[in-house]
């Protein structure tokens, strides 16, 4: 009885991952999806470019990771910009301006974001005060001589 | 051990570590569990539509321009294509909103005009244009991240609202007075 609720199961969970890899549309890739810039410049522009932008479909793959149609679309978009001298950090931008931070897999500085970086440097500060003040104190300590308290322990 | 250290009690500062270790322990477990959002919406909210000009996706249907979004009357675009099985779910409420009189363009991603033939006389056509959108460009110019998805455009091309996934019977009276807010 059980094992055949675990065959419905499974056949039920093959039946839902059928379901979206069954859509895909069959239109040859973009031209610059999988092809690279003839300039190897330009290219390894595009390329860490890519590596930092987020698959929409696939959303823990970069579009330079994806197979998704759609990431070869962005791949396309990514490549003919730069051929078009687009600076590949203007590009990123027009992403984000679409579909927000997200888009992007280097952190952006925003009214969101600031403590992310502001949160080190805070740290470090606070590190510094500490250890002057403790150094300070042991500096003290150093000079005076031991109290017979301290002597006895 | 010795007396002094006893009088000299840690105070509360002793157990700050721990209570800031727990927060940030909450707080990963809050995010780990949490029912995740996986729809990326579109940040073209209030933008107007970029500019486009596509083809005709089939030949029975004209192309698709930005021009057509201008002319003061609010429109659905529908963006949807015909290998998307969520697209043919949502083509009897696509129906029901032009039956109310709502015009609707649509755009069509990784098409062949074929295919999309196929997949109007299937499900229904309740488009009044069809572009075809070979590159994914201006899906990705209007932050669309998938099909099917459902732009509410008002009368001078301002992106209005985004609706991501099909849409359900439910939604229809939803996505009508969208239109009328677009609209006044």
């Amino acid at each position: 009885m059980i094992r055949r609720w675990i065959v419905i199961l499974t056949l039920l969970l093959a039946g839902l991952q059928a379901g979206p890899l069954a859509a895909q549309d069959l239109l040859p890739p973009a031209p610059y999806a999988y092809k690279q810039l003839p300039d190897p410049a330009q290219e390894a522009k595009a390329q860490a470019l890519m590596e930092t932008l987020r698959c929409l479909k696939c959303q823990s793959q970069s579009i330079a990771d994806s197979d998704a149609p759609m990431a070869g679309d962005m791949r396309h978009q990514v490549r003919t910009r730069i051929a078009a001298g687009e600076d590949p950090e203007a590009i990123r931008q027009w992403l984000i301006e679409r579909y927000g931070d997200y888009v992007s897999y280097t952190p952006q500085l925003s009214s969101l974001t600031w403590p992310l970086f502001a949160a080190p440097l805070a740290f470090l500060g606070l590190a510094g005060l500490l250890l002057r003040r403790r150094f300070r104190r042991s500096a003290g300590a150093g000079v005076r001589t031991a109290t017979p308290q301290e002597k006895s322990s | 051990m010795s007396e002094p250290e006893a009088k000299k009690r840690p105070g509360l500062a002793v157990w700050l570590p721990l209570a800031l270790f727990a927060g940030f322990f909450v707080l990963v477990m809050f995010g780990l569990f949490r029912p995740a959002n996986r729809e990326v919406s579109s940040a073209m909210i209030g933008k107007p539509l970029p500019a486009f000009d596509l083809r005709p996706a089939t030949t029975d249907k004209p192309g698709l321009a930005v021009a057509k979004f201008q002319d003061g009357k609010p429109k659905l675009l529908n963006i949807f294509a015909s290998w998307c099985i969520p697209c043919a779910v949502e083509s009897p409420q696509l129906a029901a909103l032009a039956a109310q009189g709502v015009e609707i363009d649509g755009i069509a991603i990784r098409d062949r005009p074929a295919d999309v033939a196929r997949f109007l006389a299937t499900n229904g056509n309740p488009f009044a244009a069809i572009g075809a959108d070979d590159l994914s460009s201006v899906q990705l110019a209007i932050g669309s991240s998938g099909v099917p998805e459902t732009f509410v455009i008002d009368g001078k091309g301002i992106i209005r609202y985004q609706h991501i996934g099909d849409i359900r019977a439910e939604d229809v009276s939803m996505i009508l007075g969208k239109l009328k807010d677009a609209g006044s």
